[in-house]
């Protein structure tokens, strides 16, 4: 069994009150990514090197200004894990053969959007997975490719309008398990987490922290630009996303999948959809029950295959 | 310094070995993979001490060979044809980064179709990346210009990648007598690795490689590599220079060879200029004024190098192992921008294309580039780039698609 150490985040008052990434980025108001960002960065700390990959993100350093404390290095949409690789090796040959002190070793942190993460980056982290590199990997997952205008991705969810998804009836496609896909893989330790869980992100991003290899998180990442609602909303809908059981809150660690916060009584999916504007055709002109019970079973279909399987870490 | 018969991909990975290379991260591809099979083999018997990581792509073998320079140490790292190219965007990307590696690039043939064979369209895909490139023609050179390399592009006036190109098959598995330099020799000639402020400490965080908003931003840094590039070109001779004081096997960044009274030149890249070399002494017997021109160094190109070596020839004849579709070879037009408006330059520049594809260029198709030239001198006229190619070639390529013909009737009858 891989040793974790006891949590030092148990409620809200444990969490840092201020933020150690700065304030001022380009992202938009209300961006779910940004928020999930701080709450991380808030964890690993400055001692670290982030290594971005083409998207939202991309402009959160831009020339000559930088909101993070530690490093950064910007490569490609395809390649950040490799990035990750080249970073992580180079500094533990420096360790090695004694040229760097052991204080100035860093964790190393990928930085992608979802487009990267579920698709043209997927060979990439497959491979450092494989090697078995030791690395974090924060994937925002705002559903779309966010930075060219929120086209559909790999992981557009069944139904929601996009840029190029804007027939009656939204995206046809399913939103891929990237979860599964990683966890398949074998790594150290892969969690689904959200800004709006605070505390239970900054256990597992604690608990990723206290182990070794390849350690990957997915936060789901409330839209306003993209998902088309207020951005004070922003909050409120990435709730609605966990209690109507849409994003389920996992983990995956030694082989198992342990569900860290199960909504006792799920609310409708509609009361999710119904907050967002890529889902509004769902709604008007007049109400498209059948998809909606599409959408509704195929979550309840999850959570009955959870009962079933997986042992539960009830709170 | 031992004296061994080695392969031009044997003395890529001896060049890598003496530089003391920390990281290699690798990808196999035909014809390079003896590269990195060497390498390996080296670490595993702990004759070197590096680390090499095989990657799932070029691309990312790319990506991490520049994060690692960009993090502080040595890297080598060595691919071909479809390689490279997978890797573009990476090329382009961790030159601007400015953390230098030496990677070789084994000349092939680019798809389609698909060949192993050599050529040099694929090192010249690479050729506006911010990579300088150096061209070698011999397995000893393969093993110095690695050498070479990692002082050219770590030198503080440059820092870029440097790409040592080789042809596949000619040279990358022929096998000639190379010196192998004695280790401490080389060492010392190379240097430590000195990342300067271009790394990542905890105490002294660095952002790289960030976004720029705007074209004035954009285009400081993009000068700024190409003024780097350029300064390559002093370096180089520099390097060169000590090069042959500490070794004795000296390395312009143009080779010319019999030259100085030629009136005729002819200019190549790689190991197919070998085979130049054996028809100028062939004209040259038979009493006709001509030499031969290589670069060796491509980025920076040596523009100044070939103004003067050309300066009041009377016909250049150049001849290109690449295509650039719809204008013809690239190196002639990189020339013809060199000598063109300068005042000695000579008026007759010819362009042909050879080659391709590992293509043989015969000694015969020598003798006649240098009539043709001649021709074009008496008459004061330059005619149309030629694509070599002989009846016979064209002959054999008609009895392959007499063949195609028949067997595709033969399966639409029996449908
Ligand atoms: C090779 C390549 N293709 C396309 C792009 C254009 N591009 C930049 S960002 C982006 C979207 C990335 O989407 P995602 O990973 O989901 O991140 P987000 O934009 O949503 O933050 C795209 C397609 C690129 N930078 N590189
Ligand atoms: S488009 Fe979406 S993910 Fe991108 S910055 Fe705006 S809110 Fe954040």
């Amino acid at each position: 069994m891989t040793e974790v150490k006891a949590t030092f985040y148990r409620r809200m008052k444990d969490l840092p009150s201020t933020h150690l990434l700065g304030t001022g980025t380009p992202m938009c108001s209300g961006c779910g990514g940004l928020e999930a960002l701080h709450q991380v960065y808030d964890v690993i700390g400055e001692k670290s090197v982030f290594v971005n990959a083409a998207g939202c993100m991309t402009l959160l350093s831009v020339y000559p200004f930088t909101p993070f404390r530690g490093s950064w290095l910007y490569t490609a949409m395809a390649s950040a894990p490799a990035g990750a690789q080249g970073v992580r090796d180079a500094l533990d040959i420096l360790l090695e053969k004694k040229r760097i002190p052991p204080e100035e070793n860093m964790e190393v942190v990928v930085l992608t959007g979802d487009g990267s993460a579920y698709g043209m980056g997927l060979s990439a982290t497959s491979g450092a997975m494989e090697r078995n590199l030791d690395f974090l990997y924060i994937c925002y997952d705002n559903e779309g490719y966010g930075n060219t205008g929120q086209q559909y991705s790999g992981a557009t969810p069944h139904a929601a309008k996009t840029a190029t998804s804007k027939g009656p009836l939204g995206f046809p496609g399913f939103k891929k398990d990237l979860f599964s896909i990683w966890a398949a893989h074998k790594p150290a330790y892969v969690a689904t987490v959200i800004g709006t869980e605070p505390v239970d992100l900054a256990r597992k991003i604690e608990k990723a922290r206290s182990l070794k290899g390849p350690r990957m998180i997915i936060a789901l990442a409330p839209c306003p630009p993209g998902w088309d609602f207020d951005p004070k909303e922003s909050v409120e809908i990435g709730k609605l996303a966990v209690k109507s059981g849409v994003w389920p809150l996992k983990e995956y660690i030694d082989g198992k999948v342990t569900h860290t916060k199960i909504p006792r009584q799920r609310i409708p999916v509609e009361d999710y959809l119904k907050h967002q504007g890529r889902f509004a055709h769902l709604f008007e002109p007049q109400c498209n029950d059948a998809l909606i019970n599409e959408i509704q079973k195929k979550v309840d279909d999850y959570w009955d295959e959870v009962q079933k399987t997986t042992s539960l870490d009830k709170e | 310094m031992k004296r061994k018969l080695l392969t031009g991909n044997g003395a890529a990975a001896w060049g890598a070995r003496l530089a003391a290379t920390d990281y290699i991260p690798a990808f196999p591809i035909t014809p390079q993979t003896e590269i990195i099979e060497a390498l390996g083999n080296w670490i595993d018997t702990d004759e070197m001490d590096a680390r090499m990581v095989t990657l799932e792509s070029e691309h990312s073998m790319i990506t991490s060979a520049g994060a690692a320079a960009a993090t502080g140490v040595r890297v080598f790292s060595a691919t071909s044809s479809q390689g490279l190219l997978y890797g573009m965007e990476m090329l382009y990307t961790v030159a601007g980064w400015r953390a230098p590696f030496v990677l070789v690039n084994v000349s092939r043939g680019l798809s389609s179709p698909i060949t192993l064979e050599p050529d040099h369209n694929d090192i010249l895909a690479a050729r506006d990346s911010g990579f300088l490139q150096i061209h070698c023609s011999t397995c000893q050179e393969v093993l110095d210009s690695t050498l070479m390399a990692f002082r050219l592009g770590e030198d503080p006036r440059v820092r870029l990648p440097v790409i040592v190109n080789l042809d596949g098959f000619y040279l990358s598995f022929t096998r000639e007598p190379v010196e192998i330099p004695d280790e401490t020799a080389a060492r010392q000639f190379v240097g430590d690795y000195d990342p300067e402020n271009i790394r990542f400490r905890a105490s002294s965080p660095v952002s790289q490689a960030v976004a720029v908003l705007g074209g004035s931003p954009y285009s400081y840094f993009r000068y700024e590599s190409h003024l780097a590039a350029q300064n390559g070109l002093a370096v180089y001779d520099e390097i060169a220079t000590e090069f042959a004081e500490r070794f004795g096997r000296s390395y312009t960044a143009i080779e010319s060879y019999r030259t100085d009274d030629a009136e005729l030149v002819f200019v190549m890249m790689g190991s197919f200029a070998t085979k130049a070399r054996e028809a100028v002494d062939r004209l040259r017997e038979n009493g006709q004024a001509v030499g031969l021109l290589r670069p060796r160094l491509l980025r920076p190109f040596p523009a100044q190098h070939f103004q003067q070596l050309l300066a009041g020839k009377k016909g250049v004849a150049v001849i290109d192992q690449n295509i650039s579709m719809g204008m013809g070879g690239v190196l002639h037009s990189e020339l013809a921008s060199a000598l063109y408006g300068q005042p000695e330059s000579p008026r007759i520049l010819l362009s042909f294309i050879g080659g391709l594809g590992g293509r043989d260029i015969s000694l015969e198709e020598f003798f006649e580039i240098s009539a043709v030239t001649q021709r074009a001198v008496e008459e004061g006229q330059v005619p149309p780039p030629r694509l070599l190619y002989t009846e016979s070639e064209l002959r054999e390529v008609r009895k392959l698609q007499a063949v195609a013909k028949v067997e595709r009737d033969e399966l639409g009858e029996k449908k």
